[in-house]
């Protein structure tokens, strides 16, 4: 685990709080579940399972590699996570709900007037996310702009953008991934969330893109293809990447939208529909 | 106000304005395979570990320039007025919505641009950032008003559009009155009671040549250097409309929602006098010399003289 090194000193590291034992970061992604389900629930929209395919990468990413101090979200020297597929926002507060930069309250809050928890993230609205998303295809560009100006202030913070398999059909992510490597952004990590589905169907029947990691590689690239929900994988691949002085690098999760809900797993209708009261107390059950 | 003298083009003033900024260290340059065109190149011959090349990519141009902003940095992005369009949404969502200090400055704007024709031609780019919440939006007249406003940039708080032209004009500054220049408040070249003539970028050299042959009639005729689009100089206006009691407009851009809209906006609601608009009248340009495209497309001081002209007749009318 990287040492924190926020001008608060004594605050709590991610790891501090929930270890980064692989059983304390299941049960950490566990509950992150419950989160997402029970805000879209509350909020009667929102996207839940391209929040469910992302998490359990999202929870490895925080729990053993990301330097990010929960009482200071701000701090400058940070690392960055930039949510590229930023409709995933339940995962992201969800995360932030477990961290404990959000409460319950802002949680349920999700999608209504006023609420911190915007309908996709926002970083002018909730405190510990770094990118204003909601378009997608920019995320990718953005964490390249953090991470030259990383390198120019000679900082060891690192950049990890997550997008979505659909996103990549975007062309300003090959615009970025082109540039990335051109100007030998080591700093710059990319996780794609590879579930298969986009808005409205599988990407198989509205735009299969193919292998995504022999793309990374051939614009220089170092890939890795993992299964996005073993958490012992997860955890291995981020201390590789944490430890590998190479890059740009491309992490492709293998994943199922939905994970963890069994009528939401690999159904192309739960990308944008929340579940209703009836399906919550099953979910609910599911991952008790 | 001196008399104008050697001309320059308001890009080469944009790279000027880029070399007074160097000495912040936040300041960093962003080109998309026109640093030549958009004068960018002088920052990056002499700061070349601050000036990032995104290759033809202004989508991932916009983007790379707000996470520079979000880390601190203070970034520049150029090229073609046109090709920012082509990243309007970038713009709009990526660094405006989240109000990121990203200044984008567009060149070769407008008619004027000439030969390269109406691919090039932005007619529209003026509407299309002053539409952005949180955009301010510049279009200076020359190339020493173009380099103190983009100094300026330096200390907005916000995300900016500036549009430069390619083409060389008469100077309406010096070193000196440039330097009176502010951003958001028009700048009186010249005072008149029967009609305000608000120009911006080579309309405003055009403006005062309109004002010149005018005189000769007996109209007198306030001319304003109306280099901020938005914010618009409000203070300004309410003095004007006043004074003069009837308004031209004067630019190279459509006369759909640039500084005439901009003007017929304001009038409707706080003082609704007659305002005639010279401008590009719902159409693109073509190729062809910078003389004769203007003439041919209605962007010349005979325009704007009978469009004074017009204007008076309508104010004593009413």
């Amino acid at each position: 685990m990287k040492t924190i090194n926020s001008p608060d000193a004594g605050l709590l590291f991610v790891g501090d709080g929930m270890g980064d034992s692989v059983d304390e970061l299941e049960e950490m992604a566990r509950l992150c579940r419950i989160d997402i389900v029970k805000m879209t629930n509350a909020a009667g929209a929102g996207h839940p399972g391209g929040s469910l395919s992302a998490i359990d990468c999202m929870v490895a990413l925080y729990g053993t590699s990301l330097r990010f101090d929960p009482n200071n979200p701000n701090w400058e020297d940070r690392d960055r996570f930039i949510l590229s597929k930023g409709h995933a926002s339940p995962a992201m507060y969800a995360i932030l709900h477990q961290m404990g930069v959000l409460e319950e309250q802002d949680l349920l809050g999700f999608r209504t007037l006023g609420s911190v928890c915007q309908g996709h993230v926002d970083m002018n609205w909730t405190k510990g996310v770094d990118f204003s998303a909601g378009s997608l295809g920019m995320g990718l560009s953005f964490g390249l702009g953090c991470a030259l100006s990383a390198r120019m202030d000679s900082s060891e913070r690192s950049i990890w953008v997550m997008l979505g398999d659909g996103e990549t059909q975007e062309g300003q992510v090959w615009e970025a991934a082109m540039a990335a490597n051109f100007h030998n952004a080591s700093n710059l990590r990319v996780i794609v969330d590879r579930n298969r589905i986009q808005n409205d169907d599988f990407m198989e029947v509205q735009m299969e893109i193919g292998d995504i990691g022999e793309k990374f590689a051939s614009f220089g690239w170092e890939v890795r293809e993992v299964d996005g929900h073993d958490m012992p994988t997860l955890v291995e691949v981020f201390r590789w990447a944490d430890s590998s002085e190479e890059g740009p690098i491309a992490i492709i999760a293998n994943t199922t939208k939905g994970k963890g809900v069994s009528f939401m797993e690999d159904n192309p209708s739960f990308h944008g529909k929340a579940p209703d009261n009836e399906e919550l107390s099953i979910a609910l059950e599911e991952l008790s | 106000m001196s008399a104008p003298s050697d001309g320059g083009a308001s890009r080469d003033g944009y790279g000027n304005g880029l070399l007074r900024l160097a000495d912040d260290l936040r300041v960093v340059v962003l080109e998309a395979d026109l640093g030549k065109s958009t004068k960018s190149c002088h920052f990056r011959e002499q700061f070349p570990e601050r000036t990032v090349s995104v290759g033809i990519a202004e989508q991932n141009m916009m983007l790379v320039a707000a996470g520079m902003a979000s880390s601190g940095k203070i970034p520049f992005a150029s090229t073609f007025a046109i090709f920012t369009e082509r990243a309007f949404e970038q713009v709009r969502n990526g660094i405006a919505r989240p109000g990121l200090r990203v200044h984008i400055c567009g060149s070769h704007g407008g008619i004027h641009t000439g030969s390269d024709g109406s691919s090039a031609q932005t007619v529209e780019d003026l509407a299309v950032y002053r539409s952005i919440p949180k955009m301010t939006v510049i279009h200076p007249c020359d190339d020493l008003s173009a380099e103190e406003l983009t100094f300026q940039l330096l200390d907005l708080d916000g995300p900016s559009y500036m549009r430069t032209a390619r083409n060389k004009v008469s100077r309406m500054y010096d070193e000196e009155s440039k330097l009176d220049l502010r951003i958001g408040t028009g700048s009186v070249l010249e005072e008149g009671n029967d009609v305000a003539i608000i120009s911006c970028g080579v309309m405003v050299e055009l403006a005062r040549e309109a004002a010149s042959s005018l005189s000769e009639e007996g109209i007198e005729c306030t001319v304003v250097d109306m280099h901020t689009i938005k914010p618009l100089d409000k203070d300004l206006l309410a003095r004007l409309s006043e004074q003069c009691g009837c308004f031209v407009s004067a630019e190279d851009h459509s006369v759909i929602g640039g500084l005439g809209g901009a003007l017929a906006e304001w009038l409707s609601s706080n003082n609704p006098i007659p305002l005639e608009m010279v401008g590009v009248k719902d159409r693109f340009g073509e190729s062809g010399g910078t003389s004769e495209l203007m003439v041919e497309i209605g962007l010349t001081s005979e325009a704007i003289c009978e469009a004074a002209r017009k204007c008076i007749d309508r104010k004593n009318a009413a």
